[in-house]
């Protein structure tokens, strides 16, 4: 299957019959957790992520008193994939969730300013979970798109007098002002394609995944796979990412 | 990454270590220096300091990790207690699990392991001094710690950080200019192959930014090549 793959590609075709750009079809469903502060389910082709939001109250980093806390984690969990262990996160979901981490912090996607309770002491925080359902592939793409679209649809808990957590009450919404969205540029020989199905990421040389922001600034970047890829394939790469980035935009509300 | 704050970082184009705005710190090499290890090498990029020794090739238990058609590198990226201002607790943590799997990644494309079936090639940095721009400086020292354990090699792989501070696009960003930069870019690369082996980056730029500071980047990375090959030639020559 792997070796397939591999030939399509060399010839410009896709394992399922896709343009080399084309992305899988994707699906996006909002507010999908009732408990949750905010969420979200993306479904890329075959591949699922749930993207959760809890917040809490918490104490502020000592060199960023006056802003919220942000903190992604993700779990590969062994209902998605043969491959996934139970245990603790592995390198691939580290990276993963610092890379989808770095894309919103960058971005300053949320205002963290308007989390502060009591400056230096108190501030809300902001969980984001990513829950991989099904693994086919461009996990990363598909999770940052989940992360986004959870945090749109994020709201804020009401607190009371002391500052603890009402559950199940809200007041207001998360303040996101932008909306990065990432897109991994894979290589394979001379060909770039996008969306790399699961058969796809088995072959790859190299990969490179670009957060873009709606004026098409780049708040992100990071380099994966085991090969090098050639200094003035890179311009290329970045355009590719731009240019798509606009299309998955307009599916995030 | 790091708060943008009002920090003033240049001053009438000059760096607040005194460096011109595409100017690295003071470079020291040195290989060699573990004599346990089959190579090893210190790397200094002014007041950062990384450590690297490879162990192996050597037998990788549990046998089910062994590739039975190719051997395999490990890398382990690390930061001693004391390399910081405010102790670092021992032991990994996610950055320095990222950060060892990046590493490991920029070194991959210039070793040759399918000679070695079922082994193990391990490279471990320990960065002894932080002050910025630790992980090039880390891949730097485990690039040469390869060469110097005889590890086939294509070639060897020098790496360093750009950014953009204060609105200035820079070389090898310290401590502070990376605390309070606008965006900052590792890169390492195969300079004779113009091979990208490393590449991350975070903060704010445009498109015509981020390619200018690629090219500052493979401009650095090439001088840091012929550093490397001195310090290598410099250990070698007299010993025939």
């Amino acid at each position: 299957m792997e070796t397939y793959a591999l030939e399509l590609i060399r010839n410009g075709k896709r394992i399922d019959g896709r343009e080399l750009t084309q992305f899988r079809d994707i699906e996006i469903k909002e507010g999908i957790i009732e408990n949750a502060e905010g969420s979200a389910y993306v479904r890329m082709g075959n591949t699922q992520v749930i993207a959760g939001i809890k917040m809490g109250v918490g104490t502020p980093f000592p060199d960023t008193p006056n802003e919220g806390i942000l903190s992604v984690n993700a779990e590969f969990t062994p209902l998605a994939s043969p491959d996934f262990e139970s245990g603790p996160p592995g390198e691939n979901a580290i990276e993963l969730a610092r890379v989808v981490d770095r894309g919103i912090r960058e971005s300053k996607s949320i205002e963290m300013e308007k989390l502060v309770i009591a400056p230096g002491e108190k501030v809300l925080s902001v969980f984001i979970d990513i829950y991989i359902i099904d693994n086919q592939g461009n996990l990363l793409d598909a999770a940052a798109l989940a992360a986004l679209s959870a945090l749109l649809n994020t709201r804020i808990p009401k607190l009371d007098a002391e500052g603890k957590i009402i559950r199940g009450e809200h007041e207001g919404k998360l303040p996101v002002v932008h909306k990065p969205i990432t897109v991994s540029v894979c290589k394979v020989g001379d060909k770039l394609f996008l969306d790399p199905a699961k058969e796809e990421e088995t072959i790859l040389d190299a990969k490179l995944s670009i957060a873009v922001m709606e004026d098409e600034k780049i708040c992100a970047m990071q380099k994966q796979g085991s090969e090098g890829i050639e200094f003035d394939v890179l311009e290329k790469m970045v355009d590719l990412a731009m240019k798509k980035s606009m299309e998955l935009r307009k599916l995030v509300k | 990454m790091g708060k943008k704050s009002d920090t003033e970082l240049i001053i009438g184009g000059i760096r607040i270590d005194k460096r011109l705005p595409d100017q690295t710190r003071e470079i020291k090499m040195k290989v060699g220096n573990i004599l346990s290890a089959n190579g090893s090498a210190e790397v200094s990029f002014g007041n950062t300091t990384a450590l690297a020794s490879v162990h192996g090739p050597r037998q990788l238990f549990p046998r089910h990790l062994q590739e039975s058609q190719t051997g395999i590198l490990r890398v382990r990226y690390n930061m001693a207690p004391f390399s910081v201002d405010e102790r670092k607790s021992p032991g990994p943590d996610r950055r320095s699990t990222e950060l060892s799997k990046v590493i490991r990644l920029a070194l991959e494309p210039a070793v040759f392991l399918d000679d070695y079936p079922k082994v193990t090639v391990d490279g471990f940095v320990e960065i002894i001094q932080a002050d910025g721009s630790t992980r090039v400086t880390g891949i730097n020292a485990l690039s040469l710690a390869l060469a110097t354990a005889g590890i086939p090699m294509k070639d060897l792989v020098a790496a360093c950080s750009v950014g953009k501070i204060n609105g200035t696009l820079v070389v090898d960003l310290n401590g502070e200019e990376d605390n309070n930069s606008e965006s900052d870019v590792a890169v390492a690369m195969i300079p004779n192959r113009n091979l990208v082996t490393l590449l991350q980056m975070d903060g704010m730029l445009t498109k015509e930014e981020l390619m200018h500071l690629l090219d500052l980047a493979k401009k650095t990375c090439k001088k840091i090549y012929e550093m490397q090959r001195e310090a290598l030639l410099e250990k070698y020559k007299g010993e025939e």
